[in-house]
């Protein structure tokens, strides 16, 4: 402030400058003192209006997303009475069949928020429910985006937070379920001590860090809920605010179709729309987790007794997304290596610590992979149909055969009891599966694709199944094929012909390039969408074929059937 | 983002070959209530109806809180547990209410006319490129970075090296295994030790019976431990510095564990295991080899022992030797006797370390693991019986 300036002459109104219209209402001078301070009203005027393209499959990351927030909630308060510490007791709480022995305080908190906390096991299990629902949301979001193309450019960088956010989660999985302290969770605890302890030259101190000197010590619980409810929480919420921003800046993916372009997004405002559906899928998804939580018991830890190192039930299986490393060590052979007086575990090491992270790093660059091999430079804001890229349709059906393979290992001694089958028997087959399984469903997958282009055409150019049969004259039985709406040949036929970027060029010998091979795998298969020429033609032929039909049965031509032949297509279909 | 506009170079990157031409949005179509009253009557007494149950639920949670009894004892409705059911049903549907109420409301009654927006290209302008490419080269420049490469390498390496103390703090999370082996602050501390020890009597696990041979008969398989487990050294108490709690005890019991299985002399195929056998009992580790579950699942007429974790299985006639499965060692053997009361005893602590494999292991056979055990305790073992020859 200019000290020449005489301020006795604006004290009376408090301003120089009269706001354009005062509020009135209570709810706008709020707004007004908000906005004096904060300038929302910038922000406001860009996104409350923001757009939000429609679908069903545009959801499931929503699911993942407030299953996390239901995570939170129950997560808070069942950190009021659990107490994350290996002390040891007599169990003196109301569950008759453990009173006197030896627990954990971690355990006995646990069973004392399942039987003496009214609402404590629902939230227990409505908490654990919740954790699950989140793990799957994400994998079958991160599906639905790379099925469709949705990781493609300016999208990258969402997919690797995106896949960070499932590492995350099923770390924070694990440390979950490891803290009732429990005889099935501690089996697993220990495991992943063997695990550690297989690391090549630091395992061992790893493993003495961690647990704060011999396993089982008493330390690891407090630490992993430290880890549980600060370390890993904090990084997912920054993951998630940060995959949301983005998500905001780029704007929603959409389908192909009328009106839709790359370069606009059709749908329904944030405000009142989208925010009312996604507000109201939230308590949607709670009140699920609630039913479930209620109806569907899960994780009895008073039923497999508090952890005991010298004690194992058979069966033992980690949460189902843990299940694919444990299934790659079971189906590993016992290799180990000694010399110069130490130990090489290649039996443990190459499946659970080397693999997960090999598969990891897989899925976190297959963005990057993709556009190497397409050579495609562009943004892509409308999606792909999985039919339309059949080599990255195949590709990530094959990745989703591997997982089911590994997946079904960890479950070999349930299959040979369910299936009275011998489970040295199991373990070979799969052995030889998880190689061989992934191929078979890369060709099925990319083939199958490619008929479905095919038949894309043939309903373009030939119409659709009608469902009714016509008899001509000489006696012979065909079903009348009907044309598609115009609408719904322009969704179709949004799409790439052939190759996109620009080829590599032959090298000095002669010989195409790694890249090019690739190319030439990843697109020439294709079958190409039909011409201008091509649709004109059939249309001409359908007509007069219609015409021919008309004049021989009566049956009016497609127009003057009931319904409107040029229903609104729905997205994506 | 704004400015797009005057740049007409400023574009998203990005085309869709489109065969025909884009017929547009279609036509928007009326719902029953947009255009008739009654039915917008209807869906808005629908929703107020679900917020209304939705209250009710509500407050039936508060009457299942209040009045249902929970716990091991409590209330009980055709099988289940009243007070989850009840409350979980309650707080579902509360819940749930208001999510269909909301989803209705949008559907049936908020405005559903599609709009357009325009997209923005993710990149920035190439205006606003090269004005944060000049700030930041002048912001560099007025900072002297460049000129400086003594500041700016000294003040990196500086920072750099804070890393430092937050790695070195982690160094007292725990003691590493020489730590422990070398200081033995419990009883048997270290990955190669436990607390067995020679003369340690074999007790039942859980409660701390000592075994004699005759109590076993073939095809009994035994869990089994060491008797300072149960705070006993030969039947009596043991004095309070050997007294295991707490941590202490956890870990002893961690590597202690031991199965017992007494077998027909005749069934054992290796020496080494019938040296360390007593009249055809035989006794391994119970911590599997491979990630260290405690092994349970005995096939009685093989005298094959399976690990139920990961289906690793060992054959206890032959030094434990790994037929099938992950596991990548044998299971080690604990050396057994008799003591002058009779009861089964250890030789001597395991002859090579228990439990998952770590990278400090030394890693020897079988035969040269009682070869070395042979040396140390083949004289001092025959207190408790033990004769290489005759293999008991």
């Amino acid at each position: 402030m200019s000290a020449d300036r005489d301020i006795s002459k604006v004290a009376s109104s408090n301003g120089t400058v009269p706001a354009a219209a005062a509020p009135t209402t209570g709810v706008g001078k709020a707004a007004t003192w908000a906005d004096d301070r904060l300038g929302l009203a910038a922000m406001g005027k860009k996104n409350l209006r923001k757009i939000f393209p429609d679908h069903w499959s545009f959801m499931l990351g929503e699911i993942a997303l407030w299953s996390f927030v239901v995570l939170l909630i129950s997560g808070v308060f069942l950190t009021l009475w659990f107490k994350p510490s290996m002390a040891e007791a007599p169990y003196q709480g109301s569950y008759a069949p453990l009173r006197g022995i030896e627990v954990s305080e971690a355990f006995s908190s646990a069973l004392h928020i399942s039987f003496e906390v009214r609402g404590g096991l629902l939230l227990r299990q409505m908490h654990h429910w919740a954790a699950m629902l989140f793990i799957a949301a994400m994998m079958i979001h991160l599906l639905r985006v790379f099925f469709t193309g949705a990781h493609r450019k300016p999208r990258e960088l969402n997919w690797v937070i995106g896949s960070l956010l499932l590492l995350l989660g099923t770390l924070e999985g694990f440390t979950g379920y490891s803290l009732p302290d429990d005889l099935l969770s501690g089996t697993g605890v220990r495991a992943a001590d063997g695990f550690i302890k297989s690391i090549p030259i630091v395992g061992t101190y790893i493993s003495f860090l961690l647990f704060g000197g011999e396993f089982p010590g008493d330390s690891i619980i407090p630490r992993l809920y430290t880890i549980h409810v600060l370390l890993i929480p904090g990084l997912l919420l920054a993951l998630i605010a940060a995959h949301m921003l983005l998500l905001v800046y780029h704007k929603h993916t959409q389908w192909p179709g009328p009106g839709r372009t790359e370069t606009n997004v059709v749908g329904y405002p944030m405000l009142p729309v989208y925010a009312a559906k996604a507000g109201g899928f939230f308590f949607i998804t709670f009140g699920v987790t609630a039913l479930m939580g209620g109806l569907l018991s899960l994780n009895s830890v008073w039923k497999f007794g508090p952890y005991d190192p010298t004690k194992v039930t058979a069966g033992s299986q980690p949460d189902w997304y843990m299940g694919w490393p444990d299934g790659a060590l079971r189906i590993m052979p016992g290799w180990e290596s000694h010399f110069w007086g130490s130990t090489w575990s290649w039996n443990i090491f190459l499946p659970v610590i080397v693999l997960p992270g090999l598969l990891f790093t897989v899925l976190l660059v297959l963005p990057f992979i993709e556009s190497w091999v397409t050579g495609d430079k562009r943004e892509h804001h409308l999606l792909q149909r999985p039919r339309n890229a059949p080599t990255r349709t195949a590709t990530m059906v094959a990745l989703m055969t591997l997982y089911a393979m590994f997946w079904m290992a960890g479950g070999n001694d349930l299959i040979a009891i369910k299936l009275h089958a011998s489970i040295n028997q199991i373990t070979y087959a799969l052995r030889a599966l998880v190689f061989v399984a992934p191929v078979i469903a890369f060709i099925i997958t990319r083939r199958w694709c490619i008929s479905l282009q095919r038949h894309d055409n043939e309903t373009m150019l030939h119409g659709y199944e009608s469902g009714l049969i016509v008899r001509t004259p000489e006696g012979a039985f065909h079903e009348k094929h009907l044309p598609l709406s115009e609408k719904q040949i322009y969704t179709m036929t949004v799409r790439d012909r052939g190759r996109v970027g620009d080829d590599d060029a032959i090298d000095e010998n002669g010989k195409q390039t790694l890249r090019n091979k690739i190319r030439a795998l990843y697109y020439d298969d294709d079958v190409q969408k039909p011409t201008v020429e091509e649709l004109e033609e059939a249309h001409e032929h359908a007509e007069h074929e219609a015409h021919a039909l008309t004049a021989l049965e009566g049956i009016p031509p497609r127009g003057e059937l009931e319904g409107s032949p040029d229903e609104p297509v729905q997205p994506g279909h | 983002m704004s400015g797009d506009a005057q740049d007409p170079k400023h574009e998203i990157e990005a085309y869709a070959d489109e065969l025909l031409p884009n017929p547009g949005v279609g036509d928007h179509y009326w719902r029953p209530t947009d255009v008739d009253p009654k039915a917008e009557r209807r869906a808005e007494r629908q929703v107020a109806a679900f917020f209304g149950l939705s209250a009710v639920c509500t407050v039936l949670f508060v009457l299942s809180y209040l009045l249902v009894k929970n716990g091991y004892d409590g209330d009980v409705w055709l099988g289940w547990g009243a007070s989850n059911l009840s409350l979980g049903l309650t707080l579902g549907l509360a819940l749930l209410f208001i999510g269909i109420g909301v989803i209705q409301w949008a559907r049936k009654l908020m405005a559903d006319v599609e709009l357009s927006e325009e997209r923005h290209p993710a990149a920035s302008s190439p205006e606003d490129r090269s004005a944060t490419v000049a700030a930041l080269k002048q912001g560099l420049n007025e900072s002297g970075m460049a000129r400086r490469p003594l500041l700016r390498n000294s003040l990196i390496g500086s920072v750099a090296l804070l890393g430092v103390p937050a790695i070195v703090m982690l160094k007292d999370l725990g003691p590493t295994n020489r730590d422990v082996t070398d200081s033995q602050p419990y009883p048997g501390a270290g990955l190669e030790h436990t607390v067995w020890s020679q003369g340690m009597r074999v007790v039942r696990d859980v409660v701390g019976t000592p075994i004699r041979p005759r109590d076993l008969e073939i095809g009994d398989l035994v869990n089994a431990e060491p008797e300072l487990i149960f705070g006993t050294v030969k039947g009596k108490d043991a004095p309070e510095d050997d007294q295991l709690e707490g941590a202490s005890l956890q870990v002893a019991k961690s590597k202690a564990a031991t199965i017992l299985l007494r077998m027909d002399p005749a069934d054992i195929v290796s020496d080494e295991t019938r040296n360390w056998s007593v009249q055809g009992i035989v006794a391994y580790s119970k911590i599997c080899t491979h990630v260290g579950c405690p092994i349970s699942l005995n096939e009685r007429t093989t005298h094959h022992l399976l690990c139920p974790c990961h289906q690793s299985t060992f054959d206890l006639a032959d030094s434990g030797k790994v037929l099938f499965g992950p596991a990548g060692r044998h299971l080690p053997q604990l050396p057994l006797g008799v003591d002058q009361d009779g009861y089964l005893v250890a030789l001597s602590d395991y002859p090579e370390p228990v439990g998952p494999s770590y990278w400090e292991r030394n890693t020897y056979s079988v035969g040269t693991v009682f070869d070395d055990w042979e040396k140390q305790y083949g004289d001092s073992a025959q207190q408790y019986g033990y004769t290489k020859e005759a293999g008991q």
